[in-house]
C-alpha cells in the first residue's frame, strides 16, 4: 500500500510543481516585460476570453478527476482488508497504547508483526479520540470511544518503526507513541510462543462469559432466553421491527452494552445492558470468543 | 511632485473628536479603524503564542514548558487567529470602509448594528480572554468531543462562549453587508458594474450567515454538556463524538472561506489597479465567487476521512473536494491573464497581490493531496495540513488583507507611506514566511504529527528552519505596524487618486468625508473602466 | 437628495427615501430569519440522527411529556401569529388603538406560552427527568438515550423559549412606539419585521410539538 501511497503523492509533488512554476513564471514574466514605463500608462483593454475560460476550467477538471479516481482507489484497498488476516486488538487510552494479540499477549506501546502477513487491527478507545498512526506503513485511524474502527497492512521490510498518536488527546499526546516491530517470520513465531499460547484470548472471553453469566441465557438449545452465538459472526440477523444486519465486531459490542437497541427478532428485551460493567479490553476478549464460536466469517466490517 | 497638497477641511476623521465619538459613531469607516485596532491587537496575542510555539519546537524535546502549557499555547493560538483574526479581518477592517463608497452609499444599511457588531466582537474577544487569563484552554481550536466536554480541565465553557458571542458579530456583519449590496447600489451601479471586492465580500456574507449559527449552537451544546452534563456527544452519556464533528466542521469548512474570498476580492482590485487593466473575465471571477460559496458548504467531511466515516460518504466529499477547487484555479489564471499587456507597476501593494497568487496557489495545490481520499489518510493530523492551511491562510490571506491595508492607506488616511520600507518589509514577509512553512511539508510527510510539544530527534533540522523562519516573519510584521502608525503623522499628504486607478473610492477626497460623497455619484460605466475612467490622478 | 422636500422623521439620513429603508428593513430580518433556521437547524440535525438511532428510547421518553400541554401552547402561539398578523395590518392602515390592543393581545398569549413551560419544566423537574447528575428514568434500558432525547427537549425548548422572551422584550418596544405615535401608516415597517419574528418562533414551536411530543402516539404499536 505504501508505494501506491507515495506514488500518488509524487504526482501530486509533480503537478503542484509544475503549476506553481507556470503560475510564477509567467507573473514573474509578465511584471517585467510589461512593467509601467511611464507614470501614466495604462493597460490593454482586454475583458475576457471564453476559449481560454474554457480550457482552464475544463483541464483542471480532468486532472482533479484523475486524482479523485486514484485516491478513492487506494483508499477502497484500505478500506477492505483482504479476506484472510491476523487479527490484533487495540485499545488507546490516556496515554497509551494496549495490544492484544489473539495468543492472550498483550503489550504497551510496542506491537510486533510478521513480515508478509496482511495484519488487521481492530480497535477502539476507553476515554476521548486518539488516533492510531504508523507513518511508515502510511495508515492512520481514529479510534473513537463506544465503537470499533479498524486500519490494516501488510509489513514489507523488517525493523522498527514509530507509531504515534495523532489526534490530540490531552496533557502526553506527545507522548502517546511507540514502535511496531516488524519480525522475519520465523522470529515472530517464537516471539508468538513464548508471549502466549494460541486461543488465550478468546479464552479468555469465555471465562468472562462465564463469569458474567452469558451462557446462563445464550445456549445452543432452542429454548434458550437468548439467541445463539454460534456461527454469529458473518451471518446476517434478523432484527425485531423487521430490520437485518451482518454481524460484526461492532454488532456484538454493542449487544452487549446496549442490547435493548437491535434484538434478535423472536426474543425479548430482557438481556440487561453491560455499559459501564465491562472493560474495552472486557469488550475485545468477548469478541473474541464469540467470533471462535463455530463457522465464522474471516471478512469483518467493522463499522 | 507637487508638495502643496492639503488635506480636505472636512473628512470623516476630524468629523468630531474625542473618545465618545469613536466609540458611539454609526460611520462605517470610523467603525472599520475600530476593528482595525481590535483585530491588530489580537493579531499580536495569537502572534505571540506562535513565536512561542516555534521557539519551544526548536529543540525535540519539551523542555521549554510544560506539556499542558503547549496545549494551550496552540490552541490559543488557533483560537486568536481564526476567530478573532482571519474571519473578521478583512471584512471588518476593508469590507467596511469600502463597501458603501464601491457602491456609491453613505453607509451600510445598518449602522447601529455595525456598530454593535463591533461591541459584540469586543464582548467575545474579552470573554476569551478572561478564559485565557484565567488558566487557558486546551482543547485545541477545534474542541473535539469527548475530549473537550469531559476531559478537558481547563476553561472551556467561557471559551466557548466568547466564540459564541464573536459569532454574533460576524452574523451580523453579513446580514449588514449584504443587503446593503441589495439594496443601496447608487443609480447606474448595477451587479455586473460592481467591483469584484464587492462580488466576493457578498459570497463571504452568504457563508457567514448562513454557516456561522451552526457553529453557535454546537459551542452552545458543548457548553451544555459540559455544564450540565447533557449527553450529545459523550457517549458515556449516550451521544455520539463524530455528530460534534459534522456540526462542527459544517461551519468551519466554510469558514476557510470566510477567510480567503475577501482576500481574494482585494486580490482583484489590486492586480486590476496596478496593470491599469479590467480583470480578466470579470463575470467569471464573480461567479466563481459564488460557486466558492455554495460547494464549500458540500465538503466538510473532507475533515473526517480517517475519524470513522462510511467509505462512501468520504468518496462524495472527496468528489466534491475537487470540485471546489476549480473555481479557485479559475480565479487564479484570470488574475495572471490580467497582467498580460497589463501596465505593470512595483508598488508595494502588487508586490503582495504577486505573492498572493504564488502562494496562494501553492497553498491550493497541497489541498488536492488532501482532497485525495488514499493521501489523506498519511498526512492528515500531520504538519502537512498545517503548512497547507498557513499557506493559504497567511501566504493568501495576510498578504492580500497587507496588500489592501497598503493600497487603500492612502485612502484611509490621506497620506501615504515609506515605500522603501514597505517593500523591504514585504520581502522579509515572503521569504520568512516560505522558510517557515515550506519545511513543515516535508516533515509532515515524513510522518510528523500535528500538536506535538515534544518529537523524534529526526525531524529536528526541519524545525529549525521552520523557527528560523518564524523569527524573520515576525519581524516583517512589526514594520509594517511601525511605518504606518509613523506615516499617520508624518507621511506625505495625497490627493484623491493616487495610484491613478478606477473605482468609485478614488472620486471622492483621500480621506473620504463623512458622507463618503459630496453628491451621490450616477454610474454610467463598467467596474475596471481603464483608460478612460482615470479620474484626477496625480502622479 | 430630493431638495425641499420634508423627509419622514423616521427616515435615516443613509436612505435615499422611506421606501428604500422599508425594503431594507424587511430583507434584513428576513435574512437573521434565514440565519435562525440555520441555528435551530443543527439541533434538529441532532434530532433526526439520534431518533432514527435509537426510535425506542425516543417514543418512550416522549411519552413522558404532556401532550395536554404541548397541544394547549400550540394553539396559543397559533393566536398569537393572528393577533401579531391583525396588529400588522392595524399599523398598516394607521389604527393605533387597535395595533395596541392586539400588541399587548400578543404579549398575553406568549406569557401564557412561557407560563405553561414553566410549569412543564417543574414537572419535569420533579420527575427526575432533567438530565445531569439527578438523571433518573424507568425503564432502565432506556436510561441513557432516554438522556438524549431530553437532553435534546430542554435545549430545543429552552433555546425556543429565550427566542420568545426576546419576543416580548421586541413587542414591548413596539407597543411604545404604537403609543408614542412612532408607528404610523407610512412607517408600519418595524411592526412588520416584529410579526416576522414572532411566526418564526411560532413555526420553530408548530416542528418541535410534533417532533417532541408526538412519538408514536398514533397507534397502539410504538416502532
Amino acid at each position: 500500500m505504501a508505494p501506491r501511497v507515495d506514488a500518488l503523492y509524487f504526482f501530486l509533488v509533480a503537478v503542484t510543481t509544475f503549476f506553481s512554476l507556470l503560475i510564477a513564471g509567467l507573473i514573474v514574466f509578465y511584471a517585467i516585460r510589461y512593467r509601467r514605463r511611464e507614470p501614466d500608462a495604462v493597460g490593454a483593454r482586454i475583458e475576457g476570453g471564453l476559449l481560454l475560460e474554457i480550457t482552464w476550467t475544463i483541464i483542471p477538471f480532468l486532472i482533479t478527476m484523475v486524482i479523485f479516481v486514484w485516491g478513492a482507489s487506494i483508499f477502497f484497498a484500505m478500506s477492505r482488508p483482504p479476506d484472510e488476516t491476523l487479527n490484533i486488538y487495540a485499545v488507546g487510552k490516556q496515554w497509551m497504547w494496549k495490544f492484544q494479540h489473539l495468543n492472550g499477549a498483550r503489550e504497551i506501546n510496542e506491537l510486533h508483526v510478521p513480515l508478509g502477513r496482511n495484519v488487521k487491527i481492530l480497535m477502539t478507545s476507553e476515554d476521548v479520540i486518539h488516533d492510531l498512526f504508523v507513518p511508515a506503513f502510511r495508515v492512520k485511524a481514529d479510534v473513537v470511544p463506544g465503537r470499533y474502527t479498524q486500519i490494516w497492512f501488510q509489513p514489507t521490510k523488517p525493523g522498527t518503526y514509530h507509531l504515534f498518536c495523532a489526534e490530540y488527546c490531552g496533557t502526553q499526546h506527545s507522548r502517546m507513541t511507540g514502535r511496531v516491530v516488524v519480525m522475519e517470520p520465523s522470529d515472530y513465531q517464537t516471539w508468538l510462543a513464548t508471549s502466549g499460547t494460541p486461543g488465550a484470548l478468546a479464552a479468555a472471553g469465555e471465562t468472562l462469559f462465564n463469569d458474567l453469566s452469558c451462557n446462563t441465557c445464550h445456549r445452543r438449545e432452542s429454548q434458550s432466553r437468548g439467541p445463539s452465538l454460534h456461527g454469529l459472526v458473518g451471518r446476517t440477523v434478523n432484527l425485531e421491527g423487521g430490520d437485518t444486519l451482518v454481524a460484526d465486531e461492532a454488532y456484538v459490542r454493542e449487544s452487549i452494552v446496549n442490547p435493548s437497541g437491535r434484538i434478535t427478532a423472536g426474543f425479548q428485551p430482557v438481556m440487561p445492558a453491560y455499559q459501564g460493567l465491562v472493560s474495552e479490553e472486557g469488550l475485545l476478549a468477548l469478541v473474541e470468543y464469540v467470533k471462535s464460536l463455530g463457522d465464522a466469517s474471516p471478512t469483518s466490517h467493522a463499522q | 511632485m507637487p508638495s502643496n497638497l492639503l488635506l480636505p477641511p472636512r473628512h470623516y476623521l476630524n468629523d468630531g473628536y474625542g473618545v465618545w465619538s469613536w466609540l458611539l459613531t454609526r460611520d462605517h469607516k470610523r467603525i472599520a479603524l475600530l476593528y482595525l485596532a481590535a483585530v491588530t491587537f489580537f493579531f499580536f496575542i495569537g502572534g505571540a503564542f506562535a513565536v512561542m510555539i516555534r521557539l519551544e519546537l526548536a529543540t525535540p524535546a519539551g523542555d521549554m514548558v510544560s506539556d499542558d502549557t503547549y496545549n494551550k499555547l496552540f490552541t490559543m493560538h488557533g483560537v486568536m487567529m481564526v476567530f478573532f483574526f482571519l474571519i473578521p479581518v478583512i471584512p471588518s477592517v476593508l469590507g467596511n470602509f469600502l463597501i458603501p463608497i464601491m457602491i456609491g452609499a453613505k453607509d451600510l444599511a445598518f449602522p447601529k448594528l455595525n456598530l454593535a457588531s463591533w461591541y459584540i466582537y469586543m464582548i467575545g474577544a474579552t470573554f476569551t480572554t478572561y478564559a485565557i487569563v484565567t488558566g487557558g484552554l486546551d482543547t485545541g481550536w477545534t474542541f473535539y468531543t469527548p475530549f473537550s466536554t469531559a476531559s478537558s480541565t481547563t476553561n472551556v465553557i467561557p471559551a466557548a462562549l466568547g466564540i459564541f458571542v464573536t459569532g454574533f458579530s460576524s452574523i451580523l456583519t453579513g446580514l449588514n453587508f449584504i443587503v446593503t449590496i441589495h439594496k443601496m447600489r447608487a443609480p447606474g451601479m448595477t451587479w455586473f458594474r460592481l467591483p469584484l471586492f464587492v462580488w466576493s465580500h457578498y459570497a463571504t456574507s452568504l457563508i457567514m450567515v448562513l454557516g456561522t449559527p451552526v457553529l453557535a449552537i454546537t459551542l452552545l451544546l458543548v457548553a451544555a454538556e459540559r455544564l450540565f452534563k447533557f449527553g450529545i456527544f459523550d457517549p458515556e452519556l449516550g451521544g455520539d463524538p463524530i455528530l460534534f464533528q459534522h456540526l462542527f466542521w459544517f461551519y468551519s469548512h466554510p469558514a476557510v472561506y470566510i477567510m480567503i474570498l475577501p482576500g481574494m476580492g482585494v486580490v482583484s482590485e489590486l492586480v486590476a489597479a496596478f496593470c491599469r487593466k479590467p480583470v480578466f473575465g470579470y463575470s467569471v471571477v464573480a461567479f466563481s465567487s459564488l460557486g466558492i460559496a455554495i460547494l464549500g458548504f458540500l465538503v466538510w467531511g473532507h475533515h473526517m476521512f480517517v475519524a470513522g466515516q462510511s467509505v462512501y460518504a468520504a468518496l462524495i466529499f472527496s468528489l466534491l473536494s475537487f470540485l471546489v477547487a476549480i473555481p479557485s484555479a479559475i480565479k487564479v489564471f484570470n488574475w495572471t491573464a490580467t497582467m498580460y499587456k497589463g501596465a505593470v507597476s512595483w508598488e508595494t501593494p502588487m508586490l503582495y497581490a504577486i505573492g498572493f497568487i504564488g502562494l496562494f496557489t501553492i497553498g491550493g495545490l497541497t489541498g488536492l493531496f488532501l482532497a485525495a481520499v488514499g493521501l489523506n489518510v498519511h498526512v492528515t493530523d500531520t504538519y502537512f495540513i498545517i503548512a497547507h492551511f498557513h499557506y493559504i491562510m497567511v501566504g493568501g490571506t495576510i498578504m492580500a488583507y497587507l496588500g489592501g491595508l497598503h493600497y487603500w492607506w492612502p485612502k484611509i488616511s490621506g497620506r501615504t507611506y515609506n515605500e522603501l520600507l514597505a517593500k523591504v518589509s514585504a520581502a522579509i514577509i515572503f521569504f520568512g514566511f516560505n522558510l517557515t512553512f515550506f519545511p513543515q511539508f516535508i516533515l509532515g510527510y515524513l510522518g510528523m504529527p500535528r500538536r506535538y510539544h515534544a518529537y523524534p530527534p529526526e525531524f529536528q533540522v526541519l524545525n529549525v528552519l521552520s523557527s528560523a523562519g518564524a523569527s524573520l516573519l515576525g519581524v516583517g510584521y512589526l514594520l509594517p505596524m511601525a511605518y504606518l502608525a509613523w506615516s499617520l503623522r508624518y507621511g506625505k499628504l495625497v490627493g484623491s487618486n493616487p495610484w491613478g486607478a478606477v473605482g468609485l473610492e478614488w472620486t471622492t477626497t483621500s480621506p473620504p468625508p463623512t458622507e463618503n460623497f459630496a453628491e451621490t455619484p450616477v454610474v454610467t460605466w463598467e467596474a475596471y473602466d481603464y483608460p478612460t475612467r482615470v479620474e484626477g490622478h496625480v502622479a | 437628495m430630493p431638495n425641499g422636500v420634508t423627509h419622514h422623521p423616521a427616515l435615516a439620513h443613509h436612505f435615499d427615501n422611506l421606501e428604500q429603508q422599508n425594503e431594507a428593513a424587511t430583507l434584513g430580518m428576513w435574512v437573521f430569519l434565514v440565519t435562525e433556521v440555520l441555528f435551530f437547524g443543527g439541533l434538529f440535525a441532532a434530532y433526526t440522527i439520534y431518533r432514527n438511532w435509537y426510535p425506542a428510547a425516543f417514543a418512550d421518553a416522549s411519552h413522558h411529556l404532556d401532550v395536554m400541554y404541548g397541544a394547549i401552547n400550540t394553539v396559543v402561539l397559533i393566536g398569537s401569529s393572528l393577533t401579531i398578523a391583525l396588529a400588522v395590518r392595524a399599523a398598516q392602515t394607521g389604527d393605533r388603538r387597535t395595533l395596541m390592543l392586539f400588541l399587548v393581545l400578543t404579549m398575553a398569549l406568549g406569557a401564557v406560552f412561557l407560563g405553561i413551560k414553566s410549569v412543564e419544566y417543574y414537572q419535569k423537574w420533579e420527575e427526575h427527568h432533567i438530565p445531569g447528575p439527578s438523571f433518573q428514568y424507568e425503564p432502565a434500558e432506556y436510561f441513557r438515550h432516554a438522556q438524549v432525547f431530553l437532553s435534546l427537549y430542554f435545549v430545543m425548548t429552552g433555546l425556543h423559549a429565550v427566542h420568545m422572551i426576546i419576543g416580548l422584550g421586541i413587542m414591548t418596544w413596539m407597543l411604545v412606539w404604537a403609543w408614542n405615535g412612532t408607528i404610523t401608516k407610512e412607517y408600519a415597517s418595524p411592526i412588520e419585521i416584529s410579526g416576522l419574528y414572532w411566526h418564526f418562533v411560532d413555526i420553530v414551536w408548530i416542528f418541535l410539538f410534533p417532533l417532541l411530543y408526538l412519538i408514536g402516539r398514533h397507534g397502539p404499536t410504538v416502532h
